[in-house]
């Protein structure tokens, strides 16, 4: 104890802390991957965009093909958001307010999708809708053709966001368990008006994550609807289907504006997302901890 | 508990017309193809590169997710430092963005003349348009996995347990390698199989920058899109029933390792 350090004594740290050398270095290898990984790519967006000047990125976007891309892409998502949201509470109700067998069978039925390609779940559709298939044959036949058409697009949508709004709920609705919808159906409520006054307000938040979670991905789903679209401009195609053929005819101005308008939209769910978690942390708790 | 019979029907009517019946209908088309054809489809060289190509890129990328999911989980939540929310709220942005618009914007990137494919190419290497590309690709879809299955546990750990490390003598880095990172393994992995499942399957983001050369780099859902686009659906069916297998093959393993390290390192 005879050398400097008695009269320099080093800085206090917790035993429960690393040194500041790997703190930094940590913290600089977290920060310089998100800036190469997510910030690169999302500045690249807007400055291709913008490249022409912000006259030529907005006009690309007042064409034709471009309405018609944007309007089809917002009543995909119009009807295949809803569509996952009844589906996502009414599993949730089936799983958590009922005991029965198979249930965990079922659970990893609904979380299939997620771990299958978008491109087999548009093959898949192709397969069983199309033309040439049994059940797609008679659709087609009696006017209702489902591939290369919106109903296929849809379905192909619906497929690969379907476990989004289920996941969300069933741990809110474990954790929220069955007492006060008992409480309430007992006093006399009916079955609708116990879901309306007492289920929904206790997982609205929660609902509405996984519906906001469930748009991002449906507004900007590829390749599943590559598959099912048949790409018909004007027709079938969707903004992400867009961005490809604009892209591939190297009309790169017209493809990034387009992209950038859909990365403003995820950057707004995003912004949603976070507002969400930041007000609604005790409800969306349970999400993280199952 | 009323709406069983509502909710059960919703749910099983649902779960049958959009997830069961299109993947019967892929499974029966390969059941009518037979399964010698189906085998002969598979066994082709150009089926088999795209394959193999799509599992050894997928799980590289989900090694470095692991890694780098881990290092970041760690530093959101146990550091403070400027931008942190920002950081926090940026590693969801592969999930919120169009996987068509990744893929153009890295390709945009790291093509020769992109920021950060000249810069690649003024040290003599090619990014964009090959194998590498692909793997940045797949490492951005994966990207929020690892991080967000971690860090709920990263937040639980109890710092008694590295108190009392630290009293009994160990040093911190001893701590953070034997005490920390054991807990973290169970929820780590499960992220690492989830990246692993989203990049065997990724096709928007890839397709961009992968350049599409047979043999090199073409990835396995690619050729299911040229085999529809001839309206050759058996060799379609093909492919897609042998990316299933796999994936579930794997994603079957994963769980069993799962299962060995929970019981191995305790709780989570």
């Amino acid at each position: 104890m005879s050398d400097a350090s008695v009269h320099r004594p080093r800085a206090f740290r917790s035993a429960t802390e690393e040194t500041p050398a790997l703190r930094i270095a940590l913290i600089a290898i977290a920060v310089a991957g998100l800036a190469i990984l997510v910030f690169a790519p999302l500045a690249v967006v807007f400055a291709e965009a913008l490249k022409n000047g912000w006259l030529a990125a907005v006009e690309s976007l007042g064409n034709r093909d471009a309405r018609s891309a944007i309007r089809l892409t917002l009543l995909i998502t119009a009807i295949a958001v809803p569509l996952n949201a009844v589906f996502g509470i009414a599993a949730a109700w089936l799983i958590t307010k009922f005991d029965f067998r198979g249930k965990a069978f079922l659970i990893t039925l609904i979380d299939l999708p997620f771990s299958v390609s978008p491109v087999v779940a548009g093959l898949c559709i192709v397969l069983l809708f199309g033309a040439n298939s049994l059940v797609g044959g008679f659709l087609v036949a009696h006017g209702w053709p489902i591939v290369f058409a919106i109903p296929g697009i849809v379905l192909a949508t619906v497929f690969v966001t379907f476990p989004f709004v289920a996941r969300e709920l069933i741990p809110v609705m474990i954790e929220q368990g069955r007492t006060e919808e008992e409480a309430a159906l007992t006093l006399g409520a009916s079955g609708w008006r116990t879901f309306r006054t007492v289920t929904l307000p206790n997982i609205r938040w929660a609902l509405l994550y996984g519906t906001l979670l469930c748009t991002a991905r449906a507004m900007g789903e590829f390749g599943a609807v590559a598959v099912v679209s048949g790409k018909i401009r004007g027709q079938t195609a969707t903004m992400p289907i867009t961005i490809e053929m604009l892209y591939n005819e190297y009309l790169s101005v017209a493809a990034f504006s387009m992209a950038a308008l859909l990365t403003a939209l995820a950057l707004v769910t995003l912004l949603l997302k976070t507002l969400l978690e930041l007000r609604h942390a005790d409800q969306l708790a349970a999400i993280r901890r199952h | 508990m009323p709406g069983l019979g509502l909710s059960g029907g919703i749910t099983l009517a649902m779960l049958s017309v959009v997830v069961l019946l299109p993947i019967g209908a892929l499974l029966l088309q390969g059941v009518n193809f037979g399964l010698s054809n189906v085998l002969a489809v598979v066994a082709r060289e150009r089926v088999q590169a795209a394959l193999l190509l799509s599992f050894k890129l997928s799980l590289l990328a989900a090694i470095f997710n692991l890694v780098f999911g881990v290092v970041l989980a760690w530093v959101l939540v146990r550091y403070r430092f400027p931008g942190k929310r920002l950081l926090d709220a940026a590693v969801d942005l592969p999930f919120a963005l169009p996987t068509a618009v990744a893929g153009i914007a890295l390709t945009a990137l790291y093509a020769p003349n992109g920021a950060f494919g000249g810069l690649a190419q003024s040290l003599g290497l090619k990014i964009a348009y090959t194998q590498a590309g692909i793997f940045i690709a797949l490492v951005f879809v994966g990207l929020p996995f690892v991080t967000r299955t971690v860090q709920p546990v990263v937040e639980e750990i109890d710092r008694e347990i590295e108190e009392a490390s630290a009293t009994l003598g160990a040093s911190r880095l001893h701590t953070l390698r034997h005490v920390i990172l054991p807990m973290l393994t169970p929820a780590a992995l499960t992220g690492f199989a989830l990246a692993l499942a989203r990049a065997v399957g990724e096709y928007g983001s890839v397709i961009f920058i992968a350049g599409n050369i047979p043999l090199r780099t073409e990835i396995a859902p690619l050729l299911i899109v040229i085999q529809l686009e001839e309206f050759n659906y058996d060799a379609a069916a093909a492919i897609g029933i042998a990316m299933l297998v796999i994936s579930f093959a794997m994603l079957l393993a994963i769980n069993l390792i799962q299962i060995v390290s929970r019981r191995k390192m305790g709780h989570v």
